[in-house]
């Protein structure tokens, strides 16, 4: 690692002001961080450490809609969400228990790794991301692989979820790493099912409109029987080809299905 | 740099370090509490297992910087005087090590693991360990003994 200061703000306004400085990084749980960091693939002079404030932390419930401070953990978020079962059990799956007692649903959603689980949530849930200065729709917020609407020094505050009637997420984990070599979000609300796809797109995560669409008409699994999602675009590597995430896409679709029904 | 004060097993410790460095480093470096492992640095292998404010994670992925004041266990804090914690004495009794440089990980997260069902009320089934320990690899044992002490430790825990 190059050689950098941490400073721990206490409060919003102190943790914004530091992050004005084109020198420094937001940092939360480091679990992506701190890796990156030895690999020298980052070189900020100062980091500043957002799990010493209190409003970025802890999880409510209020009027349909999950509530979750940016620094909370995974842990934390499968421990205390009981309202949202399919959130609180994606968060239970992320990577090994020391991991979710440091890595924060704000940190994964700034990264946007292609291969997260709470983009997967988000997106299907049509979440809302409030940072310091605006609320962005989660429609609106992932732009492709590492990249989102965050600009420079905003910071995430909380992610606001509208809790589904069902849902659920099916992870196919990548043996090696644990995250989604396929992961599928299906939520359903009053006004349609969304069914959102990760770890399987060069450009993260996405809609599988067909199938939300089949959905719409029956919540069945055979519903999406005819339908084959589509390959253009997929991840192919050591790992798998395109065509075998595509596969796994409707496979993972179906047992989300299975299991909402 | 950093005036780094904590408390590791039981005990108040500072060292003036710089900012970078990581918790794995402070303990074994500064310490010289080597039981704290580094097996892969990459987050992946679980070696560097320990405990602060009571819960596990990897110290070769914390900043020893951001954690002023916290209370940290390691391995070394574990034993009672000459006494074992019954995790030791599990991975003893079941043969749960060969080289035992995962071990200390190991214990650490068994340790967490045990407490965090009991504390939630919730039965630890075999399955549940294999998940439980996805964070930790072993090069020698196979798992099978490893899990066999775990089961054990919680009958005793
Ligand atoms: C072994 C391992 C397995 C994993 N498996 C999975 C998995 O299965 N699924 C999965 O989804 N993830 C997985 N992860 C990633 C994990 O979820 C990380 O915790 C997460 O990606 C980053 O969160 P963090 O809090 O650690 O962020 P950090 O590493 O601290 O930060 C990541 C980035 O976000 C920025 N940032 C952090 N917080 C904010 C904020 N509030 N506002 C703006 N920017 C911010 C930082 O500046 C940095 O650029 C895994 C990680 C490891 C090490
Ligand atoms: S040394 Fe920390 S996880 Fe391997
Ligand atoms: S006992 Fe050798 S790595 Fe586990």
């Amino acid at each position: 690692m190059y050689s950098f200061d941490i400073e721990r703000p206490t409060t919003l306004e102190d943790a914004v002001e530091a992050l004005k400085d084109e020198e420094a990084q937001a940092l939360a749980g480091g679990q992506t961080l701190i890796p990156t960091l030895k690999q020298r693939l980052a070189a900020p002079e100062r980091l500043i450490s957002l799990t010493s404030i209190p409003e970025l932390k802890g999880v409510s419930a209020k009027d349909g809609w999950i509530t979750i401070g940016a620094a909370t953990t995974h842990a934390e978020v499968a421990k205390s969400v009981s309202a949202y079962p399919a959130l609180a059990a994606l968060a239970g799956q992320i990577g090994d228990p020391a991991v979710r007692n440091r890595g924060t649903i704000g940190g994964t959603l700034a990264n946007n790794d292609p291969a997260a689980c709470y983009s997967a949530a988000a997106l299907a849930s049509g979440a809302v991301i409030q940072t310091n200065t605006r609320e962005i729709a989660a429609a609106d917020y992932f732009l492709g692989m590492f990249e989102t609407a965050l600009e420079e020094g905003e910071i995430i505050i909380q992610v606001r979820f509208p809790i589904p009637e069902v849902a659920s997420y099916q992870k196919f984990a990548q043996p090696a790493s644990r995250f989604a070599l396929v992961g599928v979000f299906v939520a359903k609300f009053a006004d349609g099912v969304r069914v959102a796809v990760t770890g399987a797109a060069e450009e993260g995560v996405f809609r599988w409109s067909e199938a939300e669409a089949a959905l719409d008409s029956s919540l069945a699994p055979e519903s999406i029987d005819a339908l084959e999602a589509d390959d253009d675009g997929l991840i192919a590597d050591i790992h798998g080809t395109a065509a075998y995430r595509a596969h796994l896409i409707k496979v993972l679709a179906r047992r989300a299905i299975s299991a909402m029904s | 740099m950093t005036n780094i004060k904590m408390t590791v097993n039981g005990k108040s410790v500072s060292g003036e370090v710089p900012d970078e460095t990581l918790l794995s480093e402070f303990l074994r470096e500064n310490l010289r509490l080597t039981g704290t492992h580094v097996g892969c640095d990459t987050s992946q292998c679980g070696a560097c297992v320990v405990h602060v404010n009571g819960k596990a994670l990897k110290a070769c992925t914390t900043l020893a910087a951001s954690l002023e004041g916290a209370e940290v266990t390691t391995i070394e804090g574990l034993a009672n005087g000459g006494e074992l914690h019954p995790m030791q004495q599990a991975f003893n009794d079941n043969h749960g090590l060969q080289c035992g440089f995962c071990t200390p990980g190991m214990i650490m997260t068994s340790v967490d693991m045990v407490n965090r069902y009991k504390a939630e009320g919730k039965e630890l089934t075999e399955e549940a360990i294999r998940d439980e320990l996805e964070g930790n690899i072993c090069r020698c044992t196979g798992y099978h003994n490893i899990v066999k002490s775990v089961e054990d430790a919680a009958a005793k825990m």
